[in-house]
C-alpha cells in the first residue's frame, strides 16, 4: 500500500516534470500568492477560474488570497492600503480611482479588451409567468407597475440600470428631454431603492414589486439557486462591462492570471455563472439556469455601450450621477417629493 | 466608517500614566493607582471615541463652511434627518413606556416561560442587523404570513427602530427595579397610599435615572440604524430614506466631506437629546 503510494507519487512527479519541461516554465516549487480584490458578484466565477488555472503549468504554484465586497468599498479599501495584485470591479470609475491614486498604470485600458474582463446586460426580471405582461421599457412606466431597482446614488453598480433606461429612449430617436422625462416616469413607479444589487434581488424575491431592474448574470444565478423568477430581455438594453486591472507593483504572475481570465477557458467559467463572455469561441454548453440552454445568451437587437452611447465613464458620471446636478440624482430626488 | 481613518490630530494623552494628576486642581489628589486608572481610561477613550469623532468633525469642515451648510440643507438630506430624528424620538417614547412595563413584568411577576422571555429580550442585540432586516421583511413585507405589509413605508422605519432598540430601556430598568426596597412600598400601602401613588411617589423616582439612561441609548441607537431597515424601508427619498443611507450615498460618490457633515449633524442632535434627557431626569428625581 505504502509502496503503491510512493510509486504513484513518483510517477506524478515525473509526469509533472515532463509536462513543465514541455512548456518550458520553471518547475521550482516556490509558491506565489496573488491577492484578488473584487466586487461580490463574480466571486464564484473567479474561484472557478482560479481552480482551472491552477491545473495549468503557469498557475500551478499560485495561491490566492481574496477579498470581495461592494465595488466602491473595495476600491476605496485598496486606495487605503488593502493589498491587491489584481482588482475586478463593477464599474470603471472604481478602477479610475486607483489610477488617480497612482496604484494602477494609466495604460490599463489600452489593451484589446479595453480593460473589460466580464460582461452582462440589463434585463427586466418579472414574476413567474410574467403576469403583468412586461415586454419592453414602455411597459414599465404604465400606471400601477411597481419597480424595484438598486439605488444609483448608493450603489455604483445600479448605475447601469439608469443608463439603460435613459439610453434606450435616445437610441430609439428620442431627445434628451424625452429621455429625462422617461426616467421621471420610471422612478415615479419605483417602490423600493435598496442599497445594492443583491439587496434589490432579495427585496424582489421577498415579494416587493412587479419588475426588478437586474443584470442577466444575477437572474441566472438566482435561477441556479432555485429562486422562482422570470426575465425579459428588452429590444434595446445596456451592455454591462466590468473592468479588471493588474496593479503597478503586482507580482508578475498577476499579468499571467489576467491573460488566463481573458482566455476561452477563463471566460467559460464566467459563462457558467451567467456572465456573457467578452470573446467569441467560448464553449457555452451546459450552462444552468438559462432559459434556452442551446442559446444561453440571446442576441440583443440594439445593444448600448458606454463607449458608443455615453462617451466615457468620466463623462457620464458627471452628467448623470453628480451629487448635485446629475440627471439621475435630480430625477430621484424629485420623484420622492412628487410622491408626497 | 471610513472617514474615521483620515488622520486626526495627534492624541493628547495629557495624563501621563506614571504621574499622578496632582495638579488637576479639583482638590482631590489622586493616588498612584487611581492616577494610572484615569490615564488608562482617558487614553482608551481618546483612541476609541474622541479622536475618531474629532476626525469626523475636521473632515466635515474640510471643504469650508459654505459647503458644509449646503450639504446639510440639501432638501433630500434635510428630509432624511427629519425622518430619522423624528422616528428615533417617537420610538424612544414608546420604549420608555413599553420597556418599563416589560422590565416590571420580568422583575415583579412570576409566570411560565419567564426565563425564556428574559433571554429573548437580548436577541435584537445579538442578531446582525441585516439578518434582522431579512426577518422583518419576511414577517412584515409583501409576503407577510400575518397579513401585515409595511414594506417601503415610514412604518417600516419605525418598526425597524423599535426592533433594534427594544432591549435598552428594559435592560437599564430591570436591575434597578430588582434592587428596590419593597419595605418602603409596603409602608406606603399600610398608610393608605393607592397603588398609583406608590408607583408615582416611590418607585418612579428610583427608576427614573435608569429609564433616562435607557432612553438616551435607545435614541442614539435608532438614529444610527442602517442594516435592519435597508431591505424593508425601500430607501425612497423624501419618504423612507434615513440619514445613514444618505451618508452611504455620499461615500459612494467619494464625497467624504459630505458624509462627515451629515454625521456631524447627527452627532450634535444626539448630544442635545442625551443632555436634555439627563436634565429632565434630574428635575424629575428632585421633584419626586
Amino acid at each position: 500500500m505504502k509502496l503503491r503510494t510512493r510509486v504513484t507519487a513518483a510517477l506524478a512527479l515525473v509526469a509533472g516534470l515532463a509536462l513543465s519541461a514541455c512548456t518550458g516554465s520553471p518547475s521550482s516549487g516556490e509558491t506565489v500568492t496573488l491577492h484578488i480584490v473584487g466586487f461580490a458578484v463574480p466571486e464564484a466565477a473567479n474561484k472557478a477560474i482560479a481552480a482551472e488555472w491552477q491545473k495549468t503549468p503557469e498557475g500551478r504554484n499560485v495561491r490566492f488570497e481574496t477579498s470581495y465586497g461592494a465595488s466602491g468599498d473595495q476600491s476605496r479599501a485598496v486606495v487605503n492600503g488593502l493589498k491587491a495584485d489584481y482588482v475586478h470591479f463593477s464599474v470603471t470609475s472604481d478602477v479610475t480611482r486607483l489610477v488617480d491614486a497612482g496604484l494602477v498604470d494609466e495604460s490599463w485600458d489600452d489593451g484589446w479588451n479595453k480593460g473589460i474582463v466580464s460582461s452582462s446586460i440589463v434585463v427586466l426580471a418579472v414574476r413567474p409567468g410574467n403576469p403583468k405582461n412586461i415586454q419592453d421599457w414602455d411597459d414599465l412606466i404604465q400606471p400601477g407597475i411597481e419597480i424595484v431597482t438598486p439605488n444609483p446614488a448608493s450603489s455604483g453598480a445600479a448605475r447601469w440600470n439608469a443608463l439603460a433606461a435613459w439610453g434606450q429612449v435616445i437610441a430609439n430617436g428620442g431627445t434628451e428631454e424625452e429621455a429625462t422625462e422617461y426616467l421621471r416616469k420610471l422612478f415615479a413607479n419605483v417602490v423600493s431603492l435598496p442599497g445594492s444589487g443583491r439587496d434589490a434581488t432579495t427585496s424582489f424575491l421577498s415579494g416587493t414589486g412587479d419588475v426588478l431592474l437586474a443584470y442577466e448574470n444575477e437572474v441566472i444565478l438566482a435561477t441556479q439557486n432555485g429562486e422562482e423568477l422570470d426575465w425579459v430581455i428588452p429590444e434595446t438594453t445596456m451592455l454591462i462591462e466590468n473592468p479588471g486591472a493588474v496593479l503597478k507593483d503586482a507580482h508578475p504572475k498577476a499579468t499571467e492570471w489576467l491573460t488566463f481570465v481573458l482566455s476561452p477557458a477563463g471566460q467559460r467559467q464566467f459563462a457558467l455563472k451567467g456572465f456573457r463572455p467578452i470573446i467569441d469561441g467560448v464553449d457555452l454548453s451546459g450552462i444552468e439556469g438559462v432559459k434556452d440552454p442551446n442559446n444561453p445568451f440571446p442576441e440583443v437587437k440594439n445593444l448600448l455601450t458606454v463607449e458608443k452611447d455615453f462617451e466615457s465613464w468620466e463623462a457620464l458620471s458627471k452628467k448623470f450621477f453628480d451629487d448635485e446636478n446629475g440627471i439621475v440624482v435630480k430625477v430621484i430626488a424629485e420623484s420622492g417629493k412628487a410622491a408626497q | 466608517m471610513s472617514v474615521a481613518t483620515t488622520a486626526g490630530p495627534r492624541p493628547e494623552t495629557g495624563a501621563d500614566p506614571r504621574r499622578p494628576a496632582a495638579d488637576s486642581g479639583a482638590g482631590y489628589p489622586l493616588t498612584r493607582a487611581s492616577g494610572l486608572g484615569l490615564g488608562v481610561a482617558m487614553l482608551w477613550f481618546s483612541l476609541l471615541v474622541l479622536i475618531p469623532l474629532a476626525a469626523v468633525i475636521v473632515a466635515a469642515t474640510g471643504a469650508g463652511w459654505s459647503r458644509f451648510w449646503q450639504t446639510i440643507t440639501n432638501e433630500q438630506t434635510a428630509a432624511a434627518i427629519r425622518l430619522t430624528v423624528g422616528t428615533a424620538l417617537l420610538v424612544t417614547v414608546v420604549n420608555v413606556v413599553m420597556g418599563t412595563v416589560i422590565a416590571w413584568v420580568l422583575v415583579r411577576d412570576r409566570f411560565p416561560g419567564q426565563r425564556v422571555l428574559e433571554m429573548l429580550i437580548d436577541i435584537p442585540f445579538a442578531l446582525p442587523t441585516i439578518v434582522a432586516g431579512l426577518v422583518l421583511l419576511s414577517l412584515y413585507g409583501p409576503k407577510s404570513p400575518l397579513g401585515i405589509n409595511v414594506a417601503n413605508t415610514r412604518a417600516a422605519v419605525f418598526l425597524a427602530f423599535l426592533f433594534v432598540t427594544l432591549p435598552f430601556v428594559v435592560r437599564a430598568v430591570q436591575p434597578v427595579l430588582a434592587e428596590l426596597d419593597r419595605e418602603a412600598e409596603e409602608a406606603a400601602a399600610s398608610l393608605g397610599a393607592s397603588r398609583f401613588t406608590i408607583f408615582r411617589r416611590i418607585i418612579l423616582p428610583s427608576i427614573t435615572p435608569a429609564i433616562a439612561a435607557g432612553a438616551a441609548l435607545s435614541f442614539a441607537r435608532g438614529v444610527s440604524e442602517y442594516g435592519s431597515l435597508v431591505l424593508l424601508s425601500g430607501n425612497l427619498p423624501h419618504k423612507t430614506e434615513v440619514t445613514s443611507v444618505r451618508i452611504l450615498s455620499a461615500i459612494e460618490n467619494d464625497n467624504l466631506e459630505g458624509a462627515a457633515a451629515v454625521a456631524t449633524v447627527l452627532l450634535v442632535i444626539s448630544l442635545i437629546v442625551i443632555v436634555t434627557v439627563d436634565v429632565l431626569q434630574r428635575r424629575l428625581v428632585r421633584r419626586g
